[in-house]
């Protein structure tokens, strides 16, 4: 009887096991499939040429430089405006707000909601808000604006998680000493939060860095053959010139296509492993 | 006191740096050889790109100081972005609908039409497909009204197997499907419901290089690029079946599925020398580009028809 009962509880365990591996195995599959695919028709196609060309309607000639440029400021403004905003609107909805009151409740609500709102409708948006009413035409800054709301609340919820897993304890130690509140946000719990606000904002300036629609939305262009000299001027992105490259009737453009999407992950990678770095730097000063 | 003073000497030479960065930047912009300067904006049609775009990319080779970003909002969001005045030049695959042009009379936007280039719709079926010879334009007709009761080919021509059809069709923003949808079943948009529908046409041309059963319909350039993977249906619009070519489609005889591609001009952007000057550039050259990205030139004198309108 107890025998069985062993035996049973093992194969459950093992069941359990394959059960979760696969689940891994599944996406692991997948993106090695895709990655295969990429690597195998878009890197005969990268080099330094590549990176350094414009876009053009001859395969050999065709180039990345612009839309890597417009990606670049693109990305870079949105993460000057987004995470100061979002950190800080963290900040005060933790230390500062009343979170019983019924309008911080409300405020709560909408920003986990406008986290799951689909990025076109940021898109609308921009092109309302900021092309049209506040007239920054079809800018790098209009960009950047909207794709700032569009992560704003990943990066808010993400920052509010972190503040709260800070002990409470450290919060009243600090204020025992007597020092403002001021300086305990500054000196105590944005150090310990940091690591966590770091995670959620890199997850979310990814997301930003791959959006194609919204950025159609504000008028980025498919082709474009300069480069932006300030955050005025007409822009594209990566993910806007990989999909008018996918497009093209022309099956080399499919390969040149493979070449951008690599040039997107290593951009990718690199901003996250600056993120990462970071992130690692403030961990092991906390430990 | 030192510190500061020392601080205020980098910004001043910060400050006539970035100055003469700046003067050095538009000192260049007058020594260019043509002199022209500037953003021309383009927006529209995802069909008409290629065509701009080839324009765009010699036409900046040649006046390097010119700015053309083209955009693929389709014909219909493009034509928004033109009656706001947000762009100079609208690529279309269609004309210009009468509630749109109510709409830029209003916003006192003026507009000069020009032909560009023409598009044929090509109707497409799987290789393996042996039995489709031709379809009349009836037929198609039959097979994509909407509340078709086709479902298998023997429903079309009696002596056609009983196999299931497989429907493809572009997405229902382009101009293209607008055009079929006009053109075969009589009103924009009215079509059945049950086909595989996409924004990329590739989409398409695998969807129907896979499937022995497919049948499916877009632009003369896909085909043209993929002529191993698919079989292209001549169509028989009364005077006998006429397959789609550059030249049936250019002389006209390949009808009602050929289409002219227009570009709209803003009147007040012609002011601008650099929108005139490319405006005429692109009359003048497109009759080579067209052809070289896939679609079929208009007969010279359209061209200087086009080349009339804008003097």
């Amino acid at each position: 009887m107890r025998d069985n009962n062993i035996s049973s509880r093992k194969l459950k365990n093992a069941v359990f096991h394959g059960i979760v591996l696969g689940a891994t195995g599944f996406g692991i599959v997948a993106l090695i499939l895709l990655l295969m695919q990429v690597f195998r028709t878009g890197l005969m196609w990268l080099d330094w040429d590549f990176i350094l060309s414009m876009p053009s309607r001859f395969p050999e000639k065709a180039g990345i430089l612009s839309a890597l440029a417009g990606s670049i400021w693109t990305i870079g403004l949105t993460i000057l405006f987004s995470l100061p905003l979002g950190i800080g609107t963290a900040i005060y909805l933790e230390e500062y707000s009343n979170k019983k009151s019924w309008y911080n409740k409300l405020l709560q609500l909408n920003i986990s909601n406008l986290a799951g709102v689909p990025s076109i409708v940021y898109g609308m948006l921009g092109l309302a808000l900021f092309v049209r009413f506040l007239n920054f035409e079809r800018s790098i800054l209009s960009g950047a604006l909207t794709l700032t709301l569009l992560i704003m609340p990943v990066i808010i919820v993400a920052s509010q998680e972190a503040i709260k897993s800070v002990p409470n304890t450290l919060r009243q130690g600090s204020l025992a000493l007597g020092v403002t509140k001021w300086q305990t946000i500054t000196g105590v719990v944005l150090p310990y939060a940091l690591p966590g606000i770091l995670t959620g904002s890199i997850l979310a300036i990814s997301r930003a860095m791959g959006e194609a629609a919204p950025l159609i939305m504000v008028g980025a262009a498919g082709y474009v053959a300069f480069l932006p000299s300030g955050p005025m001027d007409s822009f594209t992105v990566l993910p806007i010139q990989i999909f008018n490259w996918t497009s093209r009737p022309q099956a080399e453009f499919q390969n040149i296509a493979s070449a951008g999407i690599i040039v997107l992950m290593i951009l990718l990678l690199s901003a996250n492993a600056v993120a990462i770095i970071l992130r690692n730097k403030y961990q092991n000063r906390m430990d | 006191m030192k510190l500061i003073k020392n601080k205020m000497v980098l910004v001043i030479v910060l400050v006539i740096s970035m100055l003469a960065f700046v003067g050095c930047g538009s000192s260049q912009t007058g020594d260019s050889e043509t002199g022209l300067s500037g953003e021309i904006r383009i927006d529209g049609s995802s069909t008409v790109f290629p065509i701009t775009e080839a324009v765009a990319e010699e036409f900046m080779t040649e006046n390097p100081d010119v700015k053309v970003p083209v955009g693929v909002s389709g014909t219909g969001g493009g034509f928004q972005k033109f009656i706001a005045q947000e762009t100079d030049i609208n690529d279309a695959s269609r004309p210009i609908k009468s509630e749109e042009a109510e709409a830029a009379k209003v916003a006192g936007v003026e507009y000069v039409e020009l032909s560009v280039a023409f598009d044929g719709l090509s109707v497409l079926v799987n290789p393996e497909n042996t039995w489709v010879d031709y379809l009349t334009v009836e037929e198609l007709n039959k097979i994509w009204a909407p509340g078709s009761a086709v479902k298998t080919w023997n429903d079309v021509r009696s002596e056609w197997p009983t196999e299931e059809i497989k429907l493809y069709a572009p997405g229902t923003d382009s101009g293209t499907f607008d055009y079929f949808t006009e053109e075969i079943n009589g009103e924009t948009g009215a079509i059945r419901n049950d086909f595989t529908g996409s924004e990329d046409d590739n989409v398409l041309v695998q969807g129907i290089a896979g499937d022995k059963n497919a049948l499916g319909f877009f632009g003369y350039a896909y085909y043209e690029e993929n002529q191993d993977k698919l079989k292209i249906v001549p169509i028989d619009s009364g005077s006998g079946p006429v397959t789609p070519s550059f030249e049936t489609i250019k002389d006209g005889s390949y009808s009602p599925l050929s289409r002219p591609l227009f570009i709209y001009v803003n009147k007040a952007s012609l002011e601008k020398p650099e929108v005139r000057r490319f405006v005429e550039y692109y009359l003048e050259i497109a009759k080579d580009i067209a052809q070289e990205v896939g679609f079929v030139t208009l007969p010279d004198e359209e061209y200087e028809n086009g080349l009339n309108l804008i003097k």
